[in-house]
């Protein structure tokens, strides 16, 4: 086996017969299976095999929008399980985003946010009230609901929202320190949840615990998006922004300056950074991933009530960034990715199968233990496993090194230069 | 309106008190904890959570051999005080040793992860076990202590009503002031818990002065834990019915609690406890009417967590604590 990854490094070429040969196998096994998950899920696994090839950066971004864009939608469209392999993939391109922000928080700045879900709840209420009638109770001027046209403006104001709380929320908290600002975010997710259960009194403005139902779907020139496997492509393009936002802050001055904050205050301080602006601007740019998924989300379930948005969720989207690496941008995106497909597939499988087996008298399964229902313990688990075995996730941040000399010669021709990564130490003390 | 708010008084204050008492022996977990090890233990409202599940099904089975019966009932919730007070003690220190001692000099950031694991795999675990032996989680002891009192209040003067309570209600109040008074001692009057107080200070200085510093914490966590255990007890045969999912939430006040009255400052938990009960009983008795109809008693959560809000902002070093600037 070492023998194989020893030959296959350094070659470029053979890196990509392998990986098309694996496309191909894994997009004509789903073809021809359409019924199997694990097809699906090993066709996912190439991504994570191309993230692995020594492929120069632009290349491998072409390979992961043909493999996203054209084939993982074409193999899998012929059968019956096509949509609900887009909504698998559709959910797990909400999370992601939503874990990149996150990670932004947690893992770049080092604030613990356990009340992150209250901004994908903010997202998702802003489109939910004015797409449906609701928004009639008390806005004094218009006509709702709002047409499907709406969405995309509302992406937009989704993300400038939840923004805005997070910096109002920021703003009193950010000057208390480190530990206490995670109870205090897990109470602003809990009150954020209690406000919208009950807010539909004086004025009906959230329609309480009872939730928003029919809310307009998105729309374009007259054509609708109401099939998961439509909304897979709005997730898409939003969540390649996001990833290409995330990788710009996170070399930018901004971006190093919250690794600074994050090592240590006082030392990051009394290097010039101003320690409030710069965690605000954690809190918001965060938030507002979290918010424009939360349109997303309102818009693709037609639904919102405040159940979707509990503490459940918030840790959900921490255990995302810990397994995945708090700090690294592809870990966190396998992170989310995996918690996610064992959150909707693996469970439920499981359980199904289980659940066969003792209908067929083989074991006797008892409910109280199907794995469905044992999300917190596993979380639980995975987050206590990773905390004391593996702090760095599992594909640990890297940062990059710069070559001095490039560096001295001139500013135009070290960008040509190679620069070269080693791993970031913040969480392997 | 404040005639109305006169006449609920009474009750307000007793049920509030009774509420208070709980939350201040939670808060003496948190705050013992938090003394010691500058660490927010996430896991002790599962501590107690798990305590009320442990006294309950002790409760259950007792009486199913028919020993409550037999035995008076006081004898028989002493019995299960103590045995849960152990069993939930040495949980805590497991718990200790398990998920925090590997992570003593890691970042402070691990280390909550660690207990908000610690955290949902106990929520889970008790879920489990009492679904899988009852075929329900949400769990309703045996009723005890249900003999209703009345105090006067209305003899005193015609604003107030009466206040009404029931014998675990003094029941409860009197275990919580045995074990605060017995805990103030413990940690004021002995070897052991000056031994307590020269860790808090400073451990590596205490160390030095042949103090076993991991004796001592895991000493920490059993007293705190075996106390939220008992509290635990205590809340399940006041208010009846528990699921796993109380821990949570009644954990998330008492920190609340424990930062009014000064993170690290026993005494000051104690009071913070009792205030934060009183004040929430109130909130929930009166927003409705204080606010003509627009905020009903439903926001009395949101009322405690802006408490913790605002005490943070404007005196992070709570009511009785004392600020302290950071060493660098």
């Amino acid at each position: 086996m070492n023998k194989l990854t020893s030959k296959l490094k350094g070659n470029k070429l053979a890196q990509i017969i392998l990986l098309v040969l694996y496309v191909l196998i894994t997009s004509l096994s789903l073809y021809l299976a359409q019924a199997s998950v694990t097809a699906f899920l090993l066709m996912l696994f190439s991504l994570l095999l191309l993230y692995y090839t020594e492929l120069p950066d632009r290349l491998k971004w072409l390979i992961a929008g043909v493999v996203l864009i054209g084939v993982i939608p074409f193999v899998s469209s012929t059968g019956p399980g096509y949509q609900s392999y887009m909504e698998v993939a559709t959910v797990v391109g909400i999370y992601v985003a939503m874990a990149l922000g996150l990670n932004i928080v947690v893992g770049l700045a080092g604030l613990l946010d356990l009340g992150f879900v209250a901004f994908f709840a903010i997202g998702a209420y802003t489109y939910g009230i004015f797409a449906t009638g609701q928004a009639a109770n008390f806005m004094p001027f218009g006509t709702f609901p709002l047409s499907g046209e709406s969405f995309w403006i509302f992406i937009l104001i989704g993300c400038f929202v939840a923004a805005l709380f997070g910096v109002l929320l920021g703003i009193p908290v950010l000057r208390v320190k480190g530990d206490y600002l995670a109870i205090v975010t897990l109470g602003f997710g809990e009150i954020i949840r209690i406000v919208f259960n009950n807010l539909d009194k004086p004025v009906n403005i959230t329609n309480g615990a009872m939730g928003l139902a029919s809310v307009k779907p998105p729309e374009i020139f007259g054509y609708q998006f109401v099939y998961p496997n439509q909304f897979y492509y709005i997730v898409l393009a939003i969540l390649f922004l996001v990833i290409l936002a995330v990788r710009r802050f996170e070399f930018s001055k901004i971006g190093r300056s919250w690794k600074a904050v994050r090592e240590n205050e006082i030392a990051a301080q009394s290097m010039g950074i101003h320690l409030v602006r710069t965690k605000l601007l954690a809190f918001a740019i965060g938030a507002s991933f979290s918010g424009m998924m939360g349109v997303v989300f309102a818009a693709k379930q037609t639904f919102v009530d405040p159940t979707s948005f509990t503490l459940l969720e918030s840790i959900t989207i921490l255990v995302m960034v810990i397994l995945g690496g708090m700090g690294s941008v592809p870990g966190v995106i396998l992170g989310a990715a995996v918690i996610t497909i064992l959150n909707l597939q693996v469970l439920t499988e499981v359980t199904n199968y289980l659940n066969q087996l003792s209908l067929d008298g083989v074991i006797s399964f008892p409910e109280a233990l199907a794995p469905a229902k044992m999300q917190r313990f596993i979380f639980g688990a995975i987050l206590i496993i990773f905390a004391i075995y593996r702090p760095q996730g599992l594909i640990p941040s890297k940062n990059p090194v710069f070559d001095e000399e490039s560096l001295k010669e001139g500013s135009k021709k070290h960008r040509k230069e190679k620069i070269t990564v080693e791993p970031d130490k913040g969480f392997q003390a | 309106m404040l005639a109305e708010i006169l006449q609920s008084l009474p009750q307000v204050l007793v049920d509030g008190i009774a509420l208070g008492a709980i939350y201040a022996v939670i808060a003496l977990g948190y705050t013992m904890v938090y003394g010691i090890l500058e660490l927010i233990n996430f896991a002790h409202g599962e501590i107690f959570m798990t305590g009320a599940f442990i006294g309950v099904a002790m409760l259950i089975l007792m009486t199913g051999m028919g020993w409550l019966a037999a035995m008076p009932a006081i004898l028989a919730l002493i019995l299960v005080l103590v045995v849960t007070s152990i069993l939930t003690g040495f949980m805590g220190v497991g718990i200790e040793r398990m998920a925090y001692r590997p992570l003593r000099n890691s970042p402070k950031l691990i280390t909550l992860i660690s207990a908000i694991g610690v955290s949902f795999l106990l929520q889970d675990l008790v879920r489990f076990i009492t679904e899988y032996k009852r075929g329900n989680y949400i769990l309703t002891g045996p009723s005890m202590f249900n003999e209703q009192f009345s105090i006067k209040f209305s003899s005193i003067s015609s604003s107030f009503s009466d206040a009404f309570f029931k014998t675990s209600t003094m029941i409860l109040i009197i275990a919580v002031v045995i074990m605060m008074i017995g805990l103030d001692f413990f940690v004021n009057k002995t070897k052991w818990g000056m031994a307590m107080r020269a860790v808090a200070q400073d451990r590596e200085t205490a160390s030095l002065m042949s103090i076993n510093v991991n004796k001592v914490i895991s000493l920490t966590f059993f007293i705190g834990s075996a106390l939220g255990g008992a509290t635990g007890v205590l809340f399940a045969v006041q208010y009846g019915t528990i699921d796993p999912y109380i821990g949570f939430i009644l954990g998330l006040k008492a920190f609340t609690a424990a930062v009014l009255g000064g993170i690290g400052n026993i005494r000051g938990a104690m009071a913070g406890g009792l205030m934060l009960g009183i004040l929430e009983m109130f909130a929930a008795a009166n927003l409705q009417l204080l606010t003509g109809g627009i905020f009903g008693a439903e926001y009395k959560d949101v009322f405690a967590f802006a408490i913790l809000i605002v005490v943070l902002i404007f005196k992070p070093e709570g009511l009785f604590g004392k600020a302290v600037t950071e060493k660098v």
